[in-house]
């Protein structure tokens, strides 16, 4: 029996995995078949098809004991940034050269106890720094979706691998991180799904840190039904995590089908920018019609200091990363290059060891901590960040979610904002007020733009709520009923 | 407020970055792009206005000052770019 694990959802594939149309040993050597012949799109730094057999027969004997998990002989690729015992992790890093942890991440040994199976650790922009996956030390990630005219497109970032391989049909779903947009604009330009948590939902212990107080897991999948599967497996209370939070995780998928009416959803005036793309906008008019019809209620908000989102977060993330990243220094683990002495090792091995736009961020972090400007960058920039909350807190007395575009634009065509690292933060302008105020965000697929390439929805929801906003988002995959598929050009 | 060379020369040190002289210039004109579009901010009326300590509203949490983990000095060392015995060793410290 031949296998396109791209004609599944996790939620079919449960089902023929119930029913016994087939084994997980079958759907994970289909998914490794298709793994392979998708490397020209460079979504893997690292492919584990032994262990995938491996766990995937121990899926298949547990389910012939009826004790089959949530997931139990799913296929699922592991974005980098999870540490998984025994195997590479390297964050996209060349720092972090041939480092196998000694422990796995709280959120993926959750995905395995649930019965999941790993294909492999997923390419994605160096420590989660970008909104292209270009900054990766193991090279870009193509996007499965290309130009009308052939132009290799990026995917997003940071979970540009995690997107690609989920659009492209081999994984079934990914994990993701998400610390200024990186689920959500990604899944946007690959015309996928993807939900970041509220911050505290998912455990942090064992992904690597890029921002503390941003970082949050999600999962990336084909459909929402398949997002809520997963979230149901990864979140949940951790010991380890010191802001993780301690309240039970609620049935996720139980609700999902029961639609937005009587809800109230609202349309920030602030996300409608100058200069915004006409089609964005005429997608998210779209948008509302659907929730609209659906039943809910639309109503104008205000979010006010929208517009200081961006500034606050380039000051905020990189203070955390320049204080998180102080932890490579050549002697625990990864890459050391030496020196005359210990300062010049350190100095040596984090100049070889971090790429281009990682040492930017760090030198940004620094400048804004060192004595005599700590007040003015970073204060200034943590009271400002109270304020966007706020701003979310009084729109949420109102609406029960909020609707916005999730990426100014589509996908791009590689190597086209690199030159001006401001232009790339902007791909964020609407992902990072979220992540700021520690709300779920997630995206949906709505449409295609009219150079024919996947553009996404995003729904704010309030905090803990991930239940309601999985419903919302429900109700907008069925009116926009997207089934668009990228063309398979790697496979010819 | 801008940086020049060797402003970007004390921050790379500050942050253990190897940074080559010529990489001093190009990096100088980027770090000002990035603070001259956060700079913005100065024009947020912040007065009275608390900086954010955490984002949801919660009180760290306290456990039994007890050994829970360890006892692992394989684990722990099994990534070192160089050891010796049970420890890492790094270049000479003290003459």
């Amino acid at each position: 029996m031949t296998l396109d694990p791209d004609k599944f959802t996790i939620a079919s594939a449960l089902e023929g995995l119930a029913k016994k149309d087939f084994t997980s040993v079958e759907l994970t050597q289909a998914s490794i078949k298709a793994m392979e012949a998708a490397r020209p799109l460079n979504a893997m730094i690292t492919e584990t098809p032994d262990k995938a057999l491996e766990m995937a027969k121990a899926a298949d004997a547990r389910r012939a004991k009826g004790e089959a998990g949530l997931l139990e002989g799913i296929p699922l690729a592991i974005k980098d940034l999870f540490a998984t015992k025994g195997v590479l992790t390297t964050a996209a890093s060349h720092i972090l050269d041939g480092f196998k942890p000694e422990y796995e991440s709280t959120a993926t040994a959750n995905l395995w106890k649930a019965g999941a199976v790993m294909l492999g650790k997923l390419n994605l922009d160096e420590f989660a720094m970008g909104s292209s996956n270009e900054t990766s030390y193991y090279g870009p990630v193509t996007n499965p979706w290309r130009a009308k005219d052939g132009t290799k497109l990026v995917p997003g970032g940071s979970s540009g691998g995690s997107a690609a391989a989920v659009s492209a049909g081999f994984a079934l779903g990914a994990t993701g991180t998400d610390t200024g947009g990186s689920i959500r604009q990604p899944a946007s330009l690959c015309g996928i799904t993807g939900i970041k948590p509220t911050y505290g939902r998912v455990s942090r212990w064992g992904i690597v840190a890029f921002a503390s107080s941003l970082d949050q897991a999600g999962p990336m999948t084909r459909t929402v039904r398949d997002s809520a599967l997963m979230l149901q497996a990864m979140a949940g209370f951790d010991p380890k995590d010191s802001t993780s939070v301690d309240r039970p995780v609620p049935d996720y998928v139980a609700n999902l089908d029961g639609g937005v009416k009587g809800m109230r959803i609202g349309i920030p005036r602030e996300y409608r920018m100058d200069g915004m793309d006409p089609e964005i906008v005429a997608l998210w008019e779209q948008g509302k019609q659907w929730l609209k019809e659906a039943g809910a209620e639309i109503v104008d908000i205000n979010l006010p200091h929208t517009h200081y989102a961006l500034a606050t977060y380039y000051i905020v993330a990189p203070a955390e990363a320049s204080s998180n990243l102080a932890r490579y220094d050549g002697v625990r683990y990864g890459l050391r290059v030496p020196g005359k002495d210990l300062t010049e090792m350190y100095e040596n091995t984090r100049g070889e060891g971090f790429g281009r736009e990682v040492q930017r961020r760090i030198m940004i972090g620094t400048y804004v901590l060192s004595a005599g400007y700590y007040d003015a960058y970073y204060t200034k920039a943590q009271k400002v960040r109270t304020l966007i909350k706020k701003d979310f807190e009084q729109a949420f007395q109102r609406v029960d979610a909020i609707l916005t575009p999730t990426a100014p634009n589509a996908a791009f065509p590689i190597g086209m904002k690199n030159d001006d690292p401001v232009t790339m933060y902007l791909n964020d302008v609407f992902t990072v007020p979220t992540s700021l105020a520690g709300l779920p965000g997630m995206s949906v697929p709505a449409g295609l733009s009219s150079g024919g390439l996947p553009l996404g929805l995003q729904l704010i929801g309030k905090p803990f709520e991930e239940s309601q906003l999985l419903r919302v988002g429900r109700t907008l995959e069925k009116a926009a009923n997207y089934t668009a598929k990228p063309f398979h050009w790697w496979e010819s | 407020m801008s940086l020049d060379k060797a402003a970007v020369a004390k921050i790379a040190k500050l942050a253990r970055l190897k940074m080559e002289p010529d990489r001093q210039e190009p990096l100088a004109s980027e770090l000002n792009r990035i603070l001259s579009f956060v700079e913005e901010l100065q024009s947020v009326n912040t007065d009275n206005v608390p900086p954010m300590t955490s984002v949801t509203p919660m009180k760290l949490r306290q456990r039994e000052d007890a050994v829970t983990d360890g006892g692992q000095p394989e684990a722990v060392l099994k990534n070192a770019p160089q050891r010796q015995g049970d420890f890492y060793t790094v270049p000479k410290v003290v003459e």
